[in-house]
């Protein structure tokens, strides 16, 4: 009997050295011991397909398709920050209202989308300039304080203008930031602005001002 | 007439049966211990088609979550960044690496990058991330700290248990997302209040913002 407990407990350390501890890393694809209906077949977003002859399950989109649940975009001054006859906008669009709920929302945005190059304060320091985004310039130099609303919004959309290579630095964030969040950046953008350019002119309370004259 | 069995013999039935329970016992701890998730899938950390490192980027930079998995807010499914928003930064910063060569191969040419799925959920198994993370539910609840991780390993068992945990719960882990400190994202906050700051504003949440979650078959199974 002695034996038998002996063989027993050989093949439990045989087990387990050859199972290990749980957690430990591995390279190799899970083991499934009950696969059960686990993979069935539909196709997964992102996912591969050996239906179609790119191997992808996403279809891209035929151009000229237009999504049944968007609006269309009839509206030049919200989706693409000009006029009719194709001028930016210098004024924020009717239908978008700039109130502190469109700052908040403009600021998260900003954090997640602009932060890493432009900098938390808008001044070109974002974390990438010290891996060798060299370009990014800064919000408050003369020319970009002077662009307009509509400008910015094209800038978010469509990313920066060509340089003579024909090379964008930074490219368009349209499929990250929707219409009414690239005006929400816009405004968040000309607020951040503000904290270097502004005058006290801007400031439009009148017992605000007053305590800011007194405070000098 | 010599004996047919030993003396020894009359003590086998005995033995044998306790044989049996110690043999039942080791049997049920190794499958207890083994056939389950926590053994089969927590640490699967398979080789990816670059070297990506979420410990650098999204550790080190602090680039928050939602810069590459854009659509996690909006959609049930969190996406895989395309190739473009690898190119946001990477047409300037290490333009030229040649562990980069895939990415700007898939720019260039739209061929996706073979990114290889770590956390799996069963096809039978409705899990839809935008509810969970506008709700203040942190990534870090299903997914760990990526940001420590230089190769994204599984976590977390992802077992119906540990979904059941959370659903019976979800006090315990659910952020308010109206603090900016608490944003799901900041993979490493923890309420300063221990657990039982967390536990009371948790008991909070799940009243004002009416936060039911499932734990009917069908609300996962459907």
């Amino acid at each position: 009997m002695r034996h038998v407990y002996f063989a027993t407990f050989f093949l439990a350390v045989l087990t387990v050295s050859v199972l290990g501890f749980r957690g430990t890393r591995s390279t190799r694809p899970p083991i499934e011991l009950f696969p059960d209906m686990d993979h069935q077949a539909h196709l997964k977003p992102q996912a591969g397909s050996t239906f179609f002859d790119d191997g992808r399950a996403d279809r891209p989109i035929p151009p000229g398709t237009v999504a049944a649940s968007a609006p269309l975009d009839d509206d030049d001054g919200l989706y693409h920050g000009m006029d009719a006859d194709g001028t930016p906008l210098k004024a924020f669009p009717a239908t978008v209202t700039v109130d502190a709920k469109l700052l908040a929302r403009g600021q998260n945005r900003f954090t997640i989308y602009c932060a890493p190059c432009h900098g938390a304060l808008g001044d070109g320091q974002g974390i990438t300039k010290q891996y060798g985004m060299t370009t990014t310039p800064s919000y408050f130099d003369p020319r970009r304080v002077k662009l307009t609303v509509g400008e910015l919004f094209g800038t978010i959309t469509n990313g920066s203008p060509k340089t003579p290579e024909g090379k964008q630095n930074m490219l368009p964030y349209a499929d990250k930031l929707s219409v009414e969040d690239r005006w929400a950046v816009v405004a968040y953008v000309r607020a951040l602005q503000r904290t270097q350019v502004g005058t006290l002119n801007d400031v439009t309370d009148a017992a605000q001002k007053e305590a800011l004259l007194k405070s000098k | 007439m010599s004996k047919l069995f030993p003396k020894s013999a009359n003590r086998l039935p005995l033995q044998l049966v306790l044989y049996l329970f110690v043999l039942g016992g080791i049997a049920s701890a190794g499958i207890n211990y083994y056939a389950t998730n926590k053994w089969a899938n927590v640490g699967y950390a398979p080789v990816q088609p670059v070297p990506y490192s979420h410990q650098l980027h999204a550790g080190q930079l602090g680039i928050d979550c939602r810069y590459c998995h854009s659509n996690v807010e909006k959609s049930g499914f969190a996406n895989l960044p395309t190739a473009q928003t690898c190119m946001n930064c990477h047409s300037l910063v290490k333009a030229d690496s040649p562990l980069l060569a895939v990415v700007r191969e898939s720019y260039a040419t739209g061929a996706p990058v073979p990114w290889v799925q770590i956390h799996m959920t069963p096809d039978y198994v409705y899990f839809n991330h935008s509810v969970h993370v506008t709700r203040g539910v942190s990534c870090v609840e299903c997914h760990g700290a990526i940001d420590t991780m230089d190769v994204v390993a599984q976590a977390k068992p992802l077992t119906m248990s540990f979904c059941l945990d959370c659903h019976r719960a979800p006090e315990e882990h659910l952020r308010d997302l109206t603090k900016p400190e608490q944003a799901v994202t900041k993979l490493g906050w923890v309420h300063p209040g221990g657990e039982a700051g967390q536990h009371d504003q948790g008991v909070k949440l799940v009243q004002d913002l009416k936060i039911m979650p499932p734990q009917s078959c069908s609300g996962c199974h459907r």
